[in-house]
């Protein structure tokens, strides 16, 4: 099974420790050893992105910052594992980190299993 | 939290943290199976614990603390024992011998290398094969017996009794706790890799059963193969079947139809093809060939997944290179199987009749009587140079030599076909 970690945090934060940085390389490092994380990244500030939106007929292209964004998404993991007990019990070593090593950081990880093309192939479902 | 939840949440700690439990403390007891037994002990307690207490906050920390205090316990009692036997009843020189080594470093430290000191002693030669596979998956995979069992299609007892037999085993014959060194390291490894890649073929083939544990073996496969790559970052080879199993796995959505039947590779949807693990895969490749190993036995495999994963469509793919690959895999490990790919190959590159020039010095091969794919091969030569009598007997024959049954009715469906052409 395949899970996306989604982080999401407040927009405005001050630049995160060093301790932080340090304890979550070496939690990369531990992800990658353990042979289920396969791809991961962080994401660039809501400021410099841009949002696409269909509505009413219209496309429109806007670029950042948003008034409105309260949460954002600031990185991703994705992961191979067998349930999702595996995946929440990971999403809460990485927000233990995150309250051991950055006071004051508050936010949330999403976990979403990512679905394979049969689960939207027509001609499974029968 | 009910309890269900509870016991989800254990199975998934359990199933990070056990591997690094059993490997820190099989260094300390220098027993794998006593090791294990203490891990166990420690879960039993979680299972007690937990669903009253709550789950702790690093439950991981909590379950290594529990059987830590285990292996403390047992190496006082035996300690205690010792000194009994050999009446030694001053009490200093007792206190002293109590003396409780540093479990804490021991555990902590180099973690990576008891890993691979796990592996290493879960494939070790003096273990049947089927010994290997169970020990691997239960130690380092976190499989219950049950779980292998199922995957196996064999009897809870049956894979308790392997797993108990080869602990055993290895006791017996005083098996040391060890990475190999020199010459040793290449024949060692090349079992490590062995019981990696059958766990990965059994579940990719699932000749038989269609139970959903055994598309979960590749993942299994997956995973400790992944792990052994960052143990073991220098061996070429290691990266090499990495890379195999990745490509391989990245195709697993697109080998069965709607309802389950076989999809050949050219024939497959590759818009399903994950293009996540083929990139890993294509990565992998890279390192081994970067450590010098593009020659080795798994290094050749996968060059040639790695040439079905780069072409976006079957009419892109490098025939003539998958020919030179399997002819160079040929030489390395001669086998009639290898030939046979090669003929498949030759056949895309070169037209049906080079190709079923070679299938026909095959037909005499022993190993290959009763092998459905040669008359199927052979077949599908025949049916492309328009001698649709003989390619119907063909498929005919393979028909009735496959277990499959999905794959027989593909085999008549051909059969029939034939019929047709001639007509």
């Amino acid at each position: 099974m395949r899970f996306m970690m989604l982080v999401k945090h407040g927009e405005i934060q001050a630049p995160p420790p060093k301790e932080f940085l340090d304890a979550m390389a070496k939690l990369g490092e531990e992800a990658e050893k353990s042979g289920t994380m396969v791809a991961s990244g962080g994401l660039s500030p809501i400021a410099k992105s841009a949002r696409v939106r269909l509505s009413r007929g219209q496309v429109n292209a806007v670029d950042g910052p948003f008034a409105e964004s309260k949460e954002v998404v600031g990185g991703f993991a994705i992961f191979d594992l067998k349930s999702k007990e595996e995946a929440i019990e990971g999403a809460k070593r990485f927000m233990e980190l995150h309250r051991k090593y950055w006071p004051g950081w508050e936010g949330e990880t999403e976990v979403r299993q990512v679905l394979g093309p049969q689960a939207f192939d027509p001609r499974a479902k029968a | 939290m009910t309890a269900t939840d509870i016991n989800r949440t254990i199975d998934a700690v359990w199933r990070i943290e056990s591997a690094r439990i059993i490997a820190g403390l099989t260094r300390i007891v220098r027993d794998v199976g006593i090791a294990e037994e203490l891990a166990q002990d420690a879960l039993v307690a979680a299972l007690e614990q937990w669903p009253q207490s709550g789950i702790p906050d690093n439950p991981g920390a909590w379950l290594m603390a529990a059987a830590k205090n285990r292996a403390i316990d047992l190496w006082r009692r035996n300690k205690r024992l010792e000194l009994k036997h050999a009446e030694l009843g001053r009490d200093l020189q007792a206190q002293q011998e109590m003396a409780v080594p540093d479990f804490e470093a021991a555990l902590d430290d180099n973690i990576g290398d008891d890993l691979l000191r796990l592996v290493f002693i879960s494939c070790h030669p003096v273990l049947t094969t089927e010994a290997r596979v169970a020990l691997t998956l239960r130690l380092l995979g976190g499989l219950t017996t049950d779980e292998i069992a199922h995957a196996f299609l064999a009897t809870e007892p049956t894979i308790a009794q392997r797993i108990v037999r080869a602990k055993r085993t290895l006791a017996d014959e005083r098996v040391p706790f060890e990475v190999p060194q020199g010459a040793e390291l290449v024949s060692r490894l090349s079992s490590v890799l062995e019981v990696i890649y059958l766990i990965f073929n059994e579940g990719y083939s699932a000749t038989a059963g269609d139970d959903w544990m055994r598309p979960a073996l590749c993942e299994d496969a997956l995973r400790l193969g992944r792990i052994l790559a960052e143990l073991a970052p220098k061996e070429p080879e290691v990266h090499a079947l990495v890379a195999l199993m990745e490509i391989q796995a990245s195709r697993a959505a697109a080998r069965t139809g709607p309802s389950g039947e076989p999809v050949l590779l050219l024939d497959q949807n590759r818009a399903h093809w994950d293009q996540l693990l083929i990139r890993r895969g294509l990565v992998a490749l890279e390192r081994t060939e970067a450590l010098g190993g593009a020659r080795g036995p798994y290094a050749l495999q996968a060059a040639i997944a790695a040439c079905h994963a780069r072409a976006r469509a079957p009419q892109e793919t490098d025939w003539p290179r998958i020919v030179g690959l399997y002819e160079e895999l040929g030489r390395l490990m001669p086998s009639p199987i290898v030939d046979l790919n090669r003929a498949v190959a030759v056949a895309m590159a070169s037209g049906p009749a080079a190709g079923l020039e070679i299938v026909d010095t095959l037909i005499s091969e022993p190993s290959l009587k009763s092998y459905h794919l040669l008359p199927s091969v052979r077949g599908d030569f025949l049916f492309k140079l328009g001698r649709f009598d003989e390619a119907r007997c063909e498929f005919e024959r393979a028909a009735s030599l496959t277990r499959n049954t999905r794959e027989r009715d593909l085999l008549l469906d051909r059969a029939k076909a034939c019929h047709h052409e001639a007509l």
